[in-house]
């Protein structure tokens, strides 16, 4: 009973308590760096762009939201032809971001994305694509990969030795 | 009173509650937000107070759904029910020296029935749904307002021998020197739990327990007729508190601010005090409700009533 | 049966096997590179390590390859020991060391043997800091992709190309770890299978360069079973599509029929699918007009029963085709009714597709299906060019040549899957192999003489000399000479030595006598070897099932002709055919130009420019239905994906509204009824009906239908989201147990198995990549669990057979005299794998391979050519059947002499009178004049 009592008490005390709500849009809460909101492409330090059109976030997409076509520059770049992302699926899971093996698919801070139309929620390559790094500064995917592209040829990446001589006879 | 001072009052007086219950759901909402550390709505008009016009406009443009397995007229009427009978019993409820509807000598009598016929509307809207929720809601709401409907009264006897009249302007006058409330301190405990478990507001809200039975006896209802029962609910707390005014807190009287005036007040004080229950208390089991109900309410309520007659008698 | 243990557990295995194919045949997870079903064991990459111990007490054990050991009785082995698992856990980081870091941008991500068997082997973190070696690529041509970077020496590239399918142009360079795969310069693979290094490459060194155009991962492409419309083998294929074009073919394993591979053709001809020359909407010419008015389907159906007012009873003739499936052959042919339906083929080609029903439906020998081939151990090529009109044919032949000396590998105690110790065994030698032919053909190399080159007529009378060499009963060629006889002697010696001998040819040189003289042969040697087989090459994916359709008592397309002529006839529908190549320029035209003409293809040919109406079909990966192969195996194919746009319509769908437009028939069937109605009717199609073979729509398992996407297929809610928010239904597939969806039942674990007839995709947990089809046979290179998909229409009767006697005259050595011309050419037709089909010609990577630059050609021996007063690359008239003909002069020192070999490329830019040239020969070509070169 006494506790009973006592409930309420404390309860009517709350009323002089500081309130926790954030006063949104006048206040603008803290957003950490790692907040997944918005779904951006990001662009390596050379100011390429970073996919690869390699899919993999496509079918990380636990709601399939993402769609993409690949395509290639004619120094065998690839990159994506198209790539769709339908906002209105998105569930801002992040996965894209853990299964894109080159930092290209970011998710922001960015969260105010409210729409009337759910047209305007589907993002195309031209809306996702920023002209930064995002997040992750200084990689570059093709510096990496074996493969050669303009202006890298084989055996010019991290990490490798000139391309073998085939016909040589040394061992 | 003439037929035409009553054909303005009674709009005048259903217009003012339905003002009163409507502006609860802002109250109560506002109130449940700061004694959780939140703002409550705060968004449509000054300090949110809109947000009522904006919650009347939305129940009023839902769509009315009555679902094809339902028993249809039966399902209509159920929530008609709790409002009519709440309000016919604010006919004999004294808001003034000299203001009120009615002045009934068996006022008091009066609002005991009237509230006990509010049942039928739970109970109706329960079985006319034809959903195991709903009927499970209005058999719990059945089974739990007559159950405190019997020392619902027992608990008012005492007033009764007090003020010797059923006449709630009677009993008022009675408290003039005196308010109820302190020889009736029982009477009026039990009283308010009685009559929080009379209009199932939390904690005795079984009859629409979100968490076993979805919406209770009101699953199945959308639009204004779930608004309806909505409204019963708040015209039910209202009433509630106008009946402890009355009844214990010595009715209009007060000093230096006009009688309407405190009524108000002490009936408004009443209210908030309901949602700080609601802010509160959880939500017993059934069980314990029935047995708390038949096992301590009653028994004390006779007891309350054989020392009122007892110390009456001795008085003499 | 021997019984192994593995891991204690007691399981039964086939005897002699390797025990890496038979712990993968009872469903273990043994890593493996190089290790193929079909190329067998090497020993290269120490990747399928397990222990084995010596008997029960023995608990330190050794460890072993298990593709080099084979299966002992009461053996015990242990594959998840910790020092196996450790030793192939170490392999694989050595096979990694080098691997570049290009999954994301790899074409083989995703379906990669070497990503499946790294994980499986427990290879998760790179620790070497050692720089990685790197190698230049080569440009291997428009099929295959080349990134040698990737390699990891597992040798499967060069054991199929060289030692599987005999190609000489790619080989292994360099040493240690320099080793290079590639040839030695850059050029186009020389071979028609190079495809299949795509699937054969456990990485991504070798990849589909048509696909990499518009690359898609494996887990979106939609699949359906499907069969190759390339040639008349019927090989399985499973068509990808994505976005709604068709993106790529891989081989669908039919142990009969392809097992593991795909020609070139067949792997990349698929282009046509999303070409531009595709019929997309139907047009409708408005009084004879040229240029034909796009028109909506409702308008070119009342189009049609406005111009067919009247005319219904009697008065239309349908002409089919051997490229259509039987299902819309047969709706044509109850449209018009059976005596006013034609074949739309040559009179040639009527009478050698009657020949060769009448050899397989009556005489003793059963056709030969792929597998046959590949199991044959003498082999006898009569006339055919079979690497250029059926490649897989080519392939199994191939495999034939070893057969023979794989026997003795019993004496060196050499397991056959031992492939290298095999090889080195049998050295050079070789099953008996015989070719004659006009031409040089891609398996001289293998003929156990020189190859016998003569005219048509010529070959078709050493068949018979052969065939009366093995049962005197048979007639003899009285005119032979004696080096003939004696050839042919030699070549029956080979033949009744052996145990499967397959006898082969086929419809490319166009000569009756030529297929009687191989029937003959077939059935003179089935009295000696009762497991002689005949193989016949046909011009169409589904001559057969067209030859079969009215058998014995079809018409050809001249016949139409005539009647047109006679003006019995007010109305003709055409359906994917072009009129040209079976009667000419003239004769199509005329027909075309009756009042009422329409053509129903999906690709623009002549006729349908020339038709009123052209109504827009579906190709084979937008409709379903059945092909009969060259040997009455009837397959059935399925829709891939749905047509562009809703004007496409099946065949049989749209004959079905003309059908109605006509007031015959109300309902429009579907097609499965059809395919149930044309079985019923027609008795010698009754097995299509076999629901254990082809399964009806109603098929579930477990409630569901199989699904065309797998169940990673991505981007669901945004594909469709550029064109509207609302995301369509999956449309619904009636006519077959398949559905367009990722949802429904698949499981690769062999408990509920999917029929064949309807896997769409190999998958299998661990198994990405095509290297799952394991999970879906029983034994490795074995049947799949699902059943046989396809069924053979015909088996023998087992009757005697009663010999062909019209024997050829030997061949002429000039035209005879027309005036004071007596110059010329025996002319014969030349096929090149990639030219010699129309569909596979609008593929651009086809079509670059294409002789000459896709110039039409004639081919000689330079004595012929300089005979004539020719050069090579020459031009000159000629003169065949009556008509002009300008060609280039190409020397070929295989041309047998005095004949030339006739090439015209079928592609849309060829003439309209070059293009019946074919139906006329083998023809004299009288020699006009040399002409100037064109520049």
């Amino acid at each position: 009973m006494l506790a009973l009592l006592r409930a309420l008490w404390l309860i009517l005390l709350h009323t002089f308590k500081k309130r926790v709500t954030v006063q949104y849009p006048e206040r603008k809460a803290y957003v950490p760096p790692r907040w997944r909101g918005r779904i951006i492409l990001s662009r390596d330090p050379d100011g390429g762009e970073r996919c690869v059109a390699c899919c993999l976030c496509a079918v990380a997409c636990p709601v399939d939201c993402i769609a993409l076509q690949a395509t290639e520059d004619k120094t065998g770049r690839r990159y994506p032809e198209t790539f769709r992302i339908n906002f209105s699926r998105c569930i801002f899971c992040g996965y894209c971001e853990e299964a894109c093996p080159t930092y290209a698919i970011q998710l922001t801070t960015d969260y105010e994305m409210g729409e009337y139309r759910r047209a305007n929620l589907v993002y195309e390559k031209e809306d996702l694509l920023i002209s930064g790094q995002g997040k992750y500064p200084g990689y570059n995917f093709y510096r990496v990969a074996g493969l050669e592209i303009g202006g890298k040829a084989k055996g010019e990446a991290e990490n490798e030795r000139p391309p073998v001589d085939v016909r040589g006879l040394l061992p | 009173m003439s037929t035409l001072q009553y054909l303005i009052l009674i709009p005048g007086l259903i217009f003012v509650l339905m003002s009163v219950a409507s502006g609860l759901i802002w109250l109560e909402r506002r109130l449940l937000g700061i004694w959780q550390d939140r703002y409550g709505p705060n968004r449509v008009g000054p300090f949110g107070i809109l947000q009522v016009l904006a919650d009347i406009l939305k129940v009023f443009t839902k769509e009315d759904w009555v679902p094809p397995f339902a028993d249809k007229p039966v399902f209509i009427i159920a929530p008609a029910i709790i409002v009519v009978t709440v309000l016919i019993t604010f006919a004999v409820v004294p808001f003034g020296p000299r203001a009120g509807l009615a002045d009934l000598n068996i006022g008091l009598l009066f609002f005991l029935a009237m509230s006990s016929l509010g049942v039928y509307s739970v109970a109706l809207a329960g079985w006319a749904s034809d959903s195991k929720y709903s009927l499970l809601g209005g058999l719990r709401a059945s089974a739990q307002m007559i159950s405190y409907e019997v020392f619902m009264g027992l608990s008012l006897m005492g007033v009764v021998m007090l003020a010797g009249s059923f006449n709630l302007r009677t009993i008022v006058l009675a408290q003039k020197h005196m308010w109820n409330i302190v020889p009736q301190f029982l009477g009026f405990i039990i009283f308010m739990i009685a009559g929080i478990a009379e209009t199932h507001r939390l904690p005795f809200d079984l009859p629409e327990a979100e968490s076993e039975l979805v919406a209770g006896f009101h699953s199945e209802y959308s639009g204004m007729k779930f608004g309806m029962f909505f409204l019963g609910e708040y015209f039910g707390i209202t009433l509630i508190s106008a009946m402890m005014t009355t009844l214990f807190l010595g009715g209009w009287f007060g000093p230096v601010l006009p009688p309407i005036v405190w009524f108000a007040v002490k009936t408004l004080a009443f209210i908030c005090f309901f949602i700080l229950l609601r802010a509160t208390l959880p939500r017993p089991r059934y069980d314990q409700l029935m047995s708390f109900g038949w096992k301590a309410m009653f028994p004390l309520s006779l007891v309350n009533l054989l020392v009122t007659g007892g110390l009456i008698l001795a008085g003499r | 049966m021997a019984i192994i243990f593995i891991d204690g557990k007691p399981y039964q295995a086939k005897d002699g096997v390797s025990l890496l194919d038979a712990c993968l045949s009872l469903g273990f997870d043994v890593p493996y590179f190089c290790w193929h079903p079909a190329l067998h064991s090497v020993g290269a990459c120490r990747q399928c390590a397990v222990k084995v111990f010596k008997d029960e007490k023995d608990a330190k054990g050794k460890i072993v390859m298990s593709c080099m050991t084979p299966v002992a009785d009461g053996m015990r082995l242990s594959i998840d020991d910790p020092e196996a698992i450790k030793f192939r856990a170490s392999v694989i980081e050595w096979l990694m060391l080098n691997h570049p870091h290009d999954c994301p941008v790899c074409d083989e991500g995703g379906e990669c043997h070497l990503q499946d068997m790294t994980l499986l082997a427990g290879h998760v973190y790179r620790r070497t800091t050692l720089k990685k070696r790197t190698h230049t690529n080569q440009d291997l041509g428009p099929f295959v992709n080349h990134e040698m970077n990737r390699c990891i020496q597992c040798y499967r590239c060069v054991r199929f190309y060289k030692d599987y399918a005999g190609g000489k142009d790619l080989d292994v360079f360099g040493c240690h770890d320099h080793v290079y795969f590639g040839r030695s310069r850059d050029g186009a693979l020389e071979s028609e299978f190079s495809g299949n290094l795509v699937e054969v490459c456990p990485t991504g060194v070798f990849t589909d360069k048509t696909f990499k155009k518009h690359y898609t991962r494996k887990w979106d492409l939609q699949a359906a079973p499907s069969v190759c419309v390339h040639c008349s083998l019927g090989c399985n294929t499973l068509p990808g599509e994505r976005y709604g074009t068709l993106r790529r073919i891989r081989n669908r394993y039919n142990q009969s029929v392809n097992g593991y591979f795909l020609c070139d053709r067949g792997r990349y001809g698929y282009e046509f699918v999303n070409s531009k020359i595709r019929i997309r909407t139907a047009s409708v010419k408005t009084n004879g007009a040229a240029p034909a008015d796009e028109a909506a389907p409702e308008l070119a159906i009342s189009e049609i029963r406005k111009k067919l007012n009247g005319t219904h009873e009697g008065g239309i003739i349908g002409i089919g085709s051997p490229r259509a499936s039987l299902e819309s052959n047969y709706a044509l042919r109850e449209l018009v009714g059976a005596e006013n339906f034609y074949h739309g083929v040559s009179d040639t080609v009527f009478n050698m597709m009657g020949e060769i029903v009448r050899i397989i439906k009556d005489g003793p020998v059963a056709a030969a299906s792929l597998e046959d081939a590949r199991e044959a151990d003498a082999v006898l090529v009569l006339g055919e060019d079979v690497s250029n009109t059926a490649p897989m044919l080519a392939l199994a032949l191939r495999q034939a040549s070893r057969n023979a000396p794989m026997v003795n590998l019993a004496k060196f105690k050499i397991p056959h899957w031992d492939d290298a110790a095999a090889r080195n065994a049998i050295q050079n030698e070789k099953s008996p192999f015989f070719v004659a032919s006009f031409t040089g053909t891609r398996l001289d190399g293998l003929s156990s003489e020189k190859p016998y080159r003569a005219a048509p007529d010529d070959v078709a009378r050493l068949g018979f000399l052969i065939a009366h060499e093995l049962a005197p009963e048979s007639p003899g060629v009285p005119d032979a000479s004696a080096e003939e006889k004696s050839l042919a002697r030699r070549i029956a010696v080979a033949l009744r030595n052996s145990k499967k001998p397959l006898i082969v040819c086929g419809t490319g040189p166009q000569s009756i006598h030529i297929l009687r003289a191989a029937a003959n042969a077939a059935w003179a040697l089935k009295r000696a070897v009762p497991d002689a087989r005949i193989a016949f090459s046909l011009p169409g994916c589904n001559s057969m099932g067209l030859a079969l359709m009215d058998f014995p008592s079809g018409r050809p397309v001249s016949e139409a002709l005539k009647r047109v002529q006679a003006g019995g006839a007010k109305a003709v529908i055409v359906i994917e055919n072009e009129l040209d190549e079976s009667i000419g320029k003239e004769g199509a035209e005329e027909i075309m130009s009756l009042p009422c003409s329409v053509a129903i293809d999906f690709i623009a040919t002549r006729t349908s420019q020339l038709a009123g109406v052209a109504l827009p079909a579906a190709s084979f990966a937008e409709s379903q239905g059945t092909f009969v192969n060259n040997e009455a195996r009837a397959q059935r194919f399925y829709m891939v994906m749905q047509p562009q746009n809703k004007n496409i319509h099946g065949v049989w769908r749209w004959i079905m509204e003309i059908k109605a437009a006509l007031g015959t028939e109300k309902q429009c069937p579907e097609i499965d009824a059809l395919t149930a109605e044309l079985a019923k009717r027609m008795p010698q199609f009754a097995p299509i009906a076999d629901r254990a073979y082809f399964p009806p729509p109603g098929f579930r398992i477990a409630g569901m239908k199989i699904p065309r996407q797998p169940h990673r297929y991505s981007g669901r809610t945004a594909m469709h989201t550029n064109i509207g928010m609302v995301e369509p239904k999956p449309p619904a597939d009636t006519g077959s147990a398949l559905s367009f969806s990722m949802e429904g039942f698949y499981d690769a674990s062999k408990k509920q198995k999917i029929p064949s007839a309807l896997l769409t995709h190999y998958w299998a947990p661990f198994w990405n990549s095509v290297q799952a089809l394991n999970k879906f046979q029983s034994g490795t290179g074995g049947p799949l669990l699902g059943g046989e998909s396809g069924k053979r229409l015909m088996e023998p009767s087992g009757s005697a057979p009663a010999y062909f006697t019209d024997i050829p005259e030997k061949q002429k050595k000039a035209p005879g005299p027309s005036g004071a011309n007596n110059k010329g050419f025996f002319a014969v037709p030349l096929y090149h794998v990639f030219g010699s089909e129309r569909l596979s010609m609008e593929s651009q990577a086809v079509a670059g391979l294409c002789p000459e630059e896709g110039q039409p050609f004639i081919a000689a021996s330079p004595r012929t050519l300089s005979a004539l007063g020719l050069n090579k690359s020459d031009t000159m008239e000629l003169e065949i059947g009556g008509a002009v003909f300008d060609f280039k002069t190409v020397a070929d020192e295989e041309m047998a002499e005095g004949l030339a070999g006739v090439f015209v490329p079928k592609n849309a830019n060829i003439a309209a009178d070059l293009a019946g040239l074919y139906s006329k020969l083998p023809a004299w070509a009288r020699f006009l004049v040399k002409t100037e070169r064109k520049q």
